[in-house]
């Protein structure tokens, strides 16, 4: 079912509509970094080098090349999948990537799992019991989940459960591959503080969407033909209401990998977050400029599977 | 009459519940329905008709509305009547359908899936037979390839169509009666006939009773045996369609009739007369038309019932003393 022609043509036809967004952003990036002030090969040739040691850097790192040809070279070998080497550590920005990789997807899975399993029962509730006094509470325990800054409630979070009461790790993390157990009790609160905004989001959306529906003149129409409260809420609602859960899920995602940056921060995860920020520090460009690339790859893959369901969940989409 | 009604409505008054304080929408509705009848109901827009069909299923959301007096359906009163018992009715012995085929059926369900749950709804019956049901329903509104019809979905079929299709999930249980809530008023004029003689040659054949909200008189005139007019949320007349058209009691549906270029076409939409409708807030306790009407004295500003006189009833203070024009003859209009 999924794989049938018009669905093909589909992802190509998006994969193509990617590549200018894909040269757009690390264009600007690599252009930003540009603009850092400072000798990138002083820098990077350390404090008591020579004139001819940092001559010698610039010349090795193409330093002296036209920005659009420094550009051009990082972009034709990233297509093959070389994000070249870290200035620090000189090892592969790919590997060091795919190193930090599984961490940081571990958080933004836990999040999103949280944001949608706590978020989507109450959001149901809301909108089934729309005015009432569980609904208020709901909805203004919601704002205030959208208003409340990640970084605060994971200082409340490592607090109350890790320093006072012992029961989650406070900092850090483990690898997936080496102890998933470890790795998941590791995520717990990280995710949770990074949930938070995504619950209030998923149940804000849901709910106003679901309100929508119910009050909808289909939904009469279902009322009139004799179907039960159960029926019309579980199998007409929620198919209705998917279509909007789809497009949350896909913004959510996307905000989650920018908060991750924030929250591995605090919580000292070696994720690709706490990567970008320290390279960012010590101008580490390739490393920074990798991890952005990972990112915006990340973000239109996501892209393109929320468009694929749509084409599942609601048959006004298109196909052609 | 020997028969006993199908469907009696008495004393049918709604309000809604509004900021803290209520309106009374519709006050003192009564008619009746004989099985098989097509009777009509005309009026101008906001005078409550769309509202008194929904209460009569239970349909006007029930947080915001109360209903009072009763609708006596085979025994039973819908009025205040169990969702579990009411559930039995919906669909069943009684079907309702909209103006608006678009947003009237569901856009992520096909039309196959949305008649089959109706039948799966009341009849003990498999998906197969059920699929047959439905694809026998869909031929028998005109629909020309019921089958392909069956796995479409609402948007990639016309306006016709869709309002077809929506006839055909409510007849397809062989209701007693269905109302028709201007069936037709969203659709081409062309579609519009079609429509209309469908829903009067089906029902005839199952011998379902119609409530036709409509404004078009020209459909009532025809298809109707009688026709009830109903003002600012009460009925103002009711009466056999003949003598209503020729010799209306109550001035309103006078002047109704005397607006319309001719009668003897369909098509002949409801036209406006001069004046506007008081609004539910405050709303005259005597005749609500006394505003707009030629014939008021100072007695029509008493509270007033509704009474009968001949085979009509009628709501008005000079009723039996008036003599009223009704639409205008063929001849007239030539003049
Ligand atoms: N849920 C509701 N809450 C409050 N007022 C309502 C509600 N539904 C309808 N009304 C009001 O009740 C009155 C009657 O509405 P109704 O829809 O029955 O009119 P109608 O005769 O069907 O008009 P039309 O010809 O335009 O369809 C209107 O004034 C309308 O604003
Ligand atoms: S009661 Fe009086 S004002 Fe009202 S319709 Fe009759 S004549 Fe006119
Ligand atoms: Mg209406």
């Amino acid at each position: 079912m999924l794989a049938n022609a018009p669905r093909l043509r589909l992802v190509g036809r998006r994969l193509v509509q990617f590549v200018p967004v894909i040269v757009l952003a690390t264009f600007v990036v690599f252009g930003l970094l540009k603009l850092v002030p400072g000798d990138l090969a002083a820098t990077l040739a350390g404090e008591y080098a020579t004139e001819e040691r940092i001559a010698q850097i610039r010349q090795d790192y193409g330093l002296n090349d036209p920005f659009l040809v420094q550009y051009g070279r990082w972009l034709w070998n990233a297509v093959q999948l070389d994000l070249s080497r870290s200035f620090q550590s000189n090892e592969p920005v790919l590997d060091q990537i795919l190193h930090r990789f599984p961490t940081t997807m571990l958080l933004v899975a836990g999040a999103l799992l949280i944001s949608l399993a706590v978020g989507v029962p109450l959001g149901i509730l809301a909108a089934t019991n729309a005015g009432s006094r569980l609904d208020v509470a709901v909805t203004s325990l919601s704002s205030f989940g959208v208003a409340l800054p990640n970084f605060w409630l994971a200082m409340i979070l490592v607090a109350t459960f890790s320093l006072s009461w012992g029961w989650f790790p406070a900092t850090g993390a483990v690898r997936f591959s080496a102890d998933p157990q470890g790795a998941i009790w590791h995520a717990v609160l990280p995710s949770i503080a990074l949930a938070a905004g995504g619950i209030a989001e998923v149940v804000r959306q849901l709910r106003s969407a679901l309100i929508e529906i119910l009050s909808s003149q289909y939904v009469r129409t279902l009322y009139a033909k004799g179907l039960s409260p159960s029926a019309i809420l579980w199998k007409h609602g929620l198919k209705n209401v998917a279509v909007t859960l789809l497009t949350v899920i896909g913004l959510l995602a996307s905000r989650l990998l920018g908060g991750a940056v924030v929250i591995e921060a605090v919580f000292a995860i070696p994720g690709m977050g706490s990567m970008v920020v320290r390279a960012a520090i010590v101008k580490d460009f390739p490393v920074v400029q990798g991890v952005v690339f990972t990112m915006v790859i990340l973000v239109i893959a996501i892209n393109l599977v929320i468009d694929l369901l749509y084409t599942i969940v609601d048959p006004r989409v298109a196909l052609k | 009459m020997s028969d006993a009604p199908l469907l009696d409505v008495r004393g049918l008054g709604i309000s809604f519940l509004i900021g803290g304080g209520s309106v009374h929408a519709t006050q003192d509705v009564s008619f009746a329905v004989q099985p098989g009848e097509r009777v009509g109901i005309v009026g101008e827009s906001g005078c409550g008709k769309t509202i008194t069909g929904l209460s009569l299923l239970g349909l006007l959301p029930a947080a915001t509305t109360r209903v009072v007096g009763q609708a006596m359906f085979e025994g039973e009163n819908l009025v205040g009547l169990p969702l579990s018992r009411m559930r039995h009715v919906r669909g069943r012995k009684i079907s309702m359908i909209f103006q608006e085929p678009m947003s009237a059926l569901d856009p992520v369900f096909t039309i196959g899936q949305q008649i089959g749950e109706t039948i799966r709804t009341h009849f003990k019956v498999d998906k197969k037979q059920a699929r047959e049901r439905a694809i026998e329903a869909l031929a028998s509104v005109g629909i020309p390839s019921p089958a392909r019809v069956h796995d479409s979905y609402p948007h990639q079929l016309s306006g016709g169509m869709r309002q077809r299709a929506m006839i055909a999930i409510a007849l397809v249980c062989e209701p007693r009666l269905l109302i028709a809530d201007e069936p037709t008023t969203a659709l081409d004029v062309t579609i519009q006939a079609q429509i209309i003689d469908l829903l009067l040659d089906l029902s005839a054949r199952q011998g379902t009773a119609l409530l036709f909200i409509t404004h078009d008189l020209g459909v009532i005139a025809e298809t109707c045996t009688r026709m009830i007019t109903m003002y600012a949320g009460q009925v103002v007349e009711d009466a056999p369609v003949d003598s209503a058209l020729v010799r209306p009691r109550h001035p309103y549906t006078s002047g109704l009739l005397r607006s319309l270029p001719r009668l003897s076409a369909r098509g002949a939409m409801l036209p406006s007369i001069a004046g506007r409708v008081p609004t539910l807030r405050d709303m005259p306790t005597g005749c609500r038309f006394a505003e707009r009407c030629a014939h008021r004295q100072e007695a029509c500003a008493a509270p007033q019932a509704i009474e009968q006189e001949g085979a009509h009833q009628v709501r008005c203070w000079r009723q039996g003393e008036l003599v009223l024009p009704g639409a205008l003859t063929d001849r007239e209009a030539a003049a």
